[in-house]
C-alpha cells in the first residue's frame, strides 16, 4: 500500500518537474513547480514528518512560489517577446545537462540501499520530538541557521532601501 | 472494518460540516444585507418567502442560469481553475476545527472533530497561504489589465497580512504549548477569565485585523475596489464562477469566525459549562449546548465583519501596506517577545530563579 502510494506520488513529482522544464509559458512552468512541491510535501507526508511536510507546504509553495508568480505575471513574459534560444545555447544546456546527469549516474548505480544503523525512531517528525531535539541536541546549529536568516534578511532591506545620496 | 467504524464518525462529521458551511455561507448573504439594511435604516430584500428568506435560493438561481462568459484571450484552463482553487482551500480550513466536546452515541464516545492534527493551527495557515493562487490565478488567466492589478493587490495583501497573522498566533501557541486546536480549546476551559482573549489582548487585535484582510473584507476589499480597478480579481467572471469567488469569500469569513472563537474565545466552552455537567451528569447534553454557544460566538463574529463594513470606509492602498508593515508587524513582534518573557518569568527560567 504504501509502496504504491510512493511510486505513485514519485511518478507523478517527476512528471510534473519535467513539465516545469518543457512548458514553454513561464508562468505554466511556475505553476508545475507548485504542484511539484505539493507532491514533495506528499512525500515527507509518507515519512511521517507532518510538520515538515506542512512548514514546505507554507514556506515554498504559499511564500516563495508566489513571489515568483508575481515576478513573471509582472513582467508579463510572451512566448514571443522571450530572447530566442539560439542553437549554441541549447548546445551547451544539453552537455551541461548531460554531464551532470552522468555524474550522478556514475555515483548512484555504485550506491546500495542503506539501512539505519540503529532502529530509527519514525515519530521523529511529529512537532514535539521535532522540537525537542532542535531545541536541545541541535541547538547551536539551529541558531547559527536564524542568524543566517537574519542576516540576508537584513541585506534584503538595505539592497531595498533608497539610498539618499543618489535620489 | 474496524477501521472503517473508526472513520466513520470523522466521514460522518465532515459531511455534515460540509453542509453546515455551505448553508451558513448562503445565509451570510442574506445576513449581510439584512445587516447592511438595519444600519442604513433600510428594510432590505423582504419579497422571496417570509421576511426575504428565499432570497439565497433565488440569487442562487441567478447565478447559476446567467450567460457563461469565458473570454477569448483568456486562458480557458486556468481561468475555470482559479475559482475552483478558491472554493476547496476555504472549505478545507474547517475539517481541524473542534467543532464541540465529547459525545457519546450508540455506545461509542468521539469528539465532534473531524481529524485532531497536532499541527492544526499549522495546517490552517498552510490552507490560507495556498488560497492566494485562486485570486492570482483567476487573476492572471482573465488576460486583463484590470483584474491583473486586482490580483496582485489582493495577493500582496494577503502575503502582507499573513506574516502578522503568523506572528500573532506564534505568541498564543508560546503560551498554550500546542498547535492542536483541540488542546488549545480545552485549555480555556473554567469560565470568561479562562479564554485567551483576556490573556493575550495584543494577539487577539493583530488576529482580528489580519482575518479581515485575509478575507479581503472591507475596510481591506482592496481587491474588488470598484472605484479604481472596476471589478478586481473578478471582473471578467461571470455566472457560477462569480458565485464561486463571492461564496469563497463568505466561507472564508464563517471559516475565520470559528477560528477566531476556538483560538481567543474558549471555542466551545461556555459559562456554567461544570454546573451544567453536575446538574444533569449528561456529557451529551453539555456538548450538544457547546455547539450552540460555539455557534453563537461565530454568528457574533460574523455580524461583527458585516459591521465594520458599513462602519469603517476603506483604506488607501499605501495606507493598507503602511499598517501591515510599519505598525502590526512590530506590534505583533513586540508581543511576542513580551509573551517569551512573561513565560519565562512563569516558568521561572529567567535570572537563574
Amino acid at each position: 500500500m504504501i509502496a504504491s502510494i510512493f511510486y505513485f506520488l514519485a511518478f507523478v513529482s517527476i512528471f510534473f518537474a519535467f513539465m516545469v522544464v518543457v512548458s514553454k509559458n513561464p508562468v505554466h512552468s511556475v505553476l508545475y513547480l507548485i504542484l511539484t512541491f505539493f507532491t514533495i510535501a506528499g512525500h515527507y507526508l509518507l515519512l511521517n514528518a507532518q510538520f515538515l511536510a506542512l512548514v514546505h507546504i507554507v514556506v515554498y509553495a504559499g511564500a516563495i512560489m508566489v513571489l515568483f508568480l508575481f515576478v513573471i505575471m509582472l513582467l508579463n513574459l510572451n512566448v514571443d517577446k522571450e530572447p530566442v534560444n539560439t542553437n549554441l545555447m541549447k548546445f551547451a544546456g544539453a552537455i551541461a545537462g548531460g554531464s551532470l546527469m552522468l555524474v550522478l549516474i556514475a555515483v548512484l548505480s555504485k550506491t546500495s540501499i542503506m539501512l539505519p544503523a540503529h532502529p530509527a525512531n519514525t515519530q521523529i517528525g511529529l512537532i514535539k520530538n521535532l522540537g525537542k531535539v532542535l531545541y536541545t541536541e541541535y541547538n547551536l546549529p539551529f541558531e547559527i541557521a536564524s542568524i543566517l536568516f537574519l542576516v540576508a534578511m537584513i541585506g534584503a532591506v538595505i539592497l531595498a532601501k533608497k539610498n539618499p545620496h543618489t535620489t | 472494518m474496524e477501521t472503517l467504524i473508526n472513520f466513520l464518525p470523522s466521514i460522518i462529521i465532515i459531511i455534515i460540516m460540509f453542509a453546515v458551511t455551505l448553508l451558513i455561507a448562503l445565509y451570510s448573504t442574506y445576513g449581510e444585507r439584512k445587516v447592511a439594511a438595519f444600519l442604513q435604516d433600510r428594510i432590505g430584500p423582504n419579497r422571496a418567502g417570509p421576511w426575504g428568506l428565499l432570497q439565497p435560493f433565488a440569487d442562487g438561481v441567478k447565478m447559476f442560469t446567467k450567460e457563461e462568459i469565458i473570454p477569448v484571450s483568456a486562458n480557458k484552463f486556468l481561468f475555470i481553475l482559479g475559482p475552483s482553487i478558491a472554493m476547496v482551500c476555504c472549505l478545507m480550513t474547517g475539517v481541524v476545527l473542534p467543532w464541540g466536546g465529547e459525545l457519546t452515541l450508540f455506545g461509542r464516545t468521539f469528539y465532534l472533530q473531524a481529524v485532531d492534527l497536532s499541527i492544526g493551527v499549522l495546517y490552517v495557515f498552510a490552507v490560507v497561504s495556498v488560497s492566494v493562487y485562486g485570486i492570482m490565478i483567476g487573476g492572471w488567466a482573465s488576460n486583463n489589465k484590470w483584474s491583473l492589478m486586482g490580483a496582485i493587490r489582493g495577493s500582496s495583501q494577503i502575503i502582507s497580512y499573513e506574516l502578522s497573522m503568523g506572528l500573532s498566533i506564534v505568541a498564543l501557541v508560546l503560551m498554550t504549548g500546542t498547535l492542536s486546536f483541540r488542546e488549545i480549546v480545552n485549555q480555556q476551559h473554567g469560565g470568561i477569565l479562562h479564554w485567551n482573549f483576556l490573556m493575550q489582548p495584543l494577539s487577539f487585535l493583530i488576529f482580528l485585523i489580519c482575518a479581515f484582510a485575509e478575507c479581503n473584507r472591507s475596510p481591506f476589499d482592496l481587491p474588488e475596489c470598484e472605484t479604481e480597478l472596476v471589478g478586481g480579481f473578478h471582473t471578467e467572471y461571470s455566472s457560477m464562477k462569480l458565485g464561486f469567488y463571492l461564496f469563497s469569500e463568505y466561507i472564508n469569513m464563517f471559516i475565520s469566525s470559528a477560528v477566531i472563537s476556538a483560538l481567543f474565545f474558549g471555542g466551545f466552552n461556555f459559562p456554567g459549562m461544570d454546573w451544567l455537567l453536575e446538574t444533569t451528569h449528561s456529557q451529551n447534553i453539555v456538548t450538544l449546548v457547546g455547539v450552540g454557544a460555539y455557534f453563537i460566538k461565530i454568528f457574533f463574529f460574523i455580524f461583527f465583519f458585516m459591521w465594520v463594513r458599513w462602519t469603517i470606509p476603506r483604506f488607501r492602498y499605501d495606507q493598507l501596506m503602511n499598517l501591515g508593515w510599519k505598525s502590526l508587524i512590530p506590534l505583533a513582534l513586540f508581543n511576542l517577545a513580551a509573551m517569551a518573557v512573561i513565560e519565562m518569568v512563569k516558568h521561572q527560567h529567567l535570572f537563574g530563579f
